[in-house]
């Protein structure tokens, strides 16, 4: 099990980390926000514009054919990646945020009704909130929220009691993307199930770090982006049981998405497609599939052990600096450190490490409900993949205790 | 005058070589700034748009507008400093004409950029927008 990554050769696959930023080295610890992009990835999107490019499933040309097969084998690989039973539940989107609105103008807008409840968290991203509380206005329905503790746990003494059969759906992050917490989404889709709920897990954080396993989880809907998991930007993924996708009225009307049309009524195409109206991002699908090769040809446990290793060593590194408060302390976080310092204003931290070379997040980091719960206007937040080094937290430590020095 | 007054400030930053040494004038600057009365302190005298939180109140004194600012994030406040220095103590007309050159000239504009976008134009258009409300009501 002794295998570790050889960081060298990672690094070289992603170009954009070699480079200086400000005079300095770029250290770049915003991964939670957008991961970078190998060197295959990018290739494929070169390849794809200059040899393959053609508007896909109708045209009966080589490069429509070329185009075609391209797009579905992404769609192949996303069965694969997340041990979906069938290619036609894995529905493209344009990102997280778009897959559910998807799940909320459709599915909630269908079955929601006046007195039901909305289940979400105290975790979410704005993404996880806003189309809740959009629907639940439309149906009648309300939107209740499961509270969280002072590590950034959640209550699941509270999840259980708010747990009635008024719950029709449950939308939680797999992970916080502002303080790193891992849910137990296993436990809490179960228990969801129970009372005859539904779930919708937002993998937006959690895909780059763990195996997913939709059956395995018994899986509702689980949503994610492209582009937090080393591949393009403008590309989501929703996934959905088979059951719950076919009897979902269509989201946008238009090409692709039927199967006959007439003034006097129009019929539906099937699944994936159905919910797939308009030329899709062709290209970034495509070249996304390669950023899931990548992965997949990486050792898995070596990836965890690398992330993990970050984790425990920023933590240590940044908790004897003075009046630095880490916020966010689950026993179960993926490598995000989350902080804020005595006296000092976030944004002063990110101005100031930005002219060190180093990218952090600083911010309300789209959870202004997580904020308020903690009472802070914002957070510094470093988040790290795997090809990060532990040489890059000594230089962002080091630019840190500068700029505090700078602001003292 | 509006315009010595950012040849001033061109001048200090221009003591400067590196950007380190300039950003800790500008921290400077912020950390001198005149305290906000606390009562101006309200919902209303929110700039919108800015990371941090930024209040700006104005009002006449004779045929001067002098402004009062403050924010949550020292470099914010440093920038401020800067506005308030240009600005304030001006006639509504003078304020609405002057064209903010300094920006661009104390040599961090490529180190603003960031917090320009962020809050500096909008602390400008606010500042003139009370110089044409003034300007009206006179």
């Amino acid at each position: 099990m002794a295998e570790k990554l050889d960081l060298n050769l990672i690094r070289k696959d992603f170009p954009i980390l070699d480079q200086q930023v400000n005079g300095s080295p770029l250290v770049y610890f915003d991964n939670a926000a957008t991961t970078q992009k190998p060197q295959v990835v990018i290739d494929a999107l070169n390849r794809y514009y200059t040899q393959d490019n053609a508007n896909i499933h109708r045209g009966l040309h080589t490069l429509a054919e070329r185009a075609t097969t391209g797009y579905e084998l992404t769609r192949t690989k996303l069965k694969d990646f997340l041990h979906a039973p069938s290619t036609d539940q894995i529905i493209f989107t344009s990102g997280t945020t778009a897959g559910i609105n998807l799940v909320a103008q459709t599915y909630g807008r269908a079955n929601f009704t006046a007195g039901d409840v909305i289940l979400v968290s105290n975790l979410e991203h704005h993404s996880n909130i806003v189309p809740w509380q959009m629907i639940a206005q439309e149906t009648g329905a309300e939107v209740q929220v499961i509270p969280v503790d002072e590590l950034g746990v959640l209550d699941m003494v509270a999840y259980q009691s708010l747990l009635t059969d008024r719950v029709k759906l449950v939308a939680v992050n797999h992970v916080s993307n502002a303080i790193g917490t891992i849910n137990p989404i296993k436990q809490m889709i179960d228990w969801a199930h129970r009372v005859g709920a539904k779930v919708l897990i937002d993998g937006a954080q959690s895909v780059a770090h763990f195996d997913i396993d939709v059956q395995a989880l018994d899986l509702d809907f689980f949503v994610f982006s492209a582009h937090k998991l080393f591949g393009p930007t403008g590309v989501g993924v929703l996934f959905g049981k088979r059951e719950l996708l076919e009897t979902m009225p269509p989201y946008q009307g238009g090409g692709e998405m039927i199967k006959e049309v007439s003034f006097s009524g129009t019929t539906y195409n099937e699944l994936p497609y159905k919910f797939e109206a308009g030329t899709p991002n062709i290209a970034d699908v495509y070249a996304f599939g390669f950023a899931l090769d990548y992965l997949a040809s990486l050792p898995k446990n070596a990836v965890w052990e690398q992330e993990k290793a970050l984790l425990d060593y920023a933590t240590e590194q940044l908790s004897q600096i003075d009046g630095l408060r880490i916020v966010g302390q689950a026993p179960e976080k993926i490598a995000v450190v989350s902080f804020v310092i005595d006296g000092v204003h976030p944004q002063d931290i990110g101005v100031l490490l930005d002219k060190f070379g180093v990218a952090i997040r600083t911010g309300h980091h789209c959870a202004q409900p997580l904020m308020a719960r903690y009472d802070l206007v914002g957070t510094c937040r470093a988040s790290f993949a795997f090809y990060n080094t532990k040489e890059e937290i000594d230089l962002f430590v080091k630019a840190l205790k500068r700029c505090l020095m700078m602001l003292s | 005058m509006i315009n010595q007054t950012q040849d001033e400030l061109i001048e200090e930053f221009g003591l400067f070589d590196d950007w380190a040494d300039k950003y800790e004038y500008l921290i400077d600057l912020g950390k001198k700034l005149l305290p906000m009365s606390e009562s101006f302190k309200t919902e209303d005298n929110v700039i919108k748009g800015c990371q941090s939180k930024v209040w700006l109140h104005a009002e006449k004194q004779g045929d001067l507008v002098v402004f009062q600012a403050d924010s949550e994030a020292i470099i914010v406040k440093g920038m401020i400093s800067m506005l308030i220095r240009v600005l304030s103590n001006h006639t509504p007309e003078e304020i609405i004409k002057a064209d903010l050159y300094f920006i661009d000239q104390i040599g961090m504009s490529q180190h603003l950029a960031q917090t320009r976008s962020n809050g500096l134009v909008a602390m400008v258009k606010q500042m003139k927008n009370y110089a044409v409300a003034f300007s009206a009501i006179a």
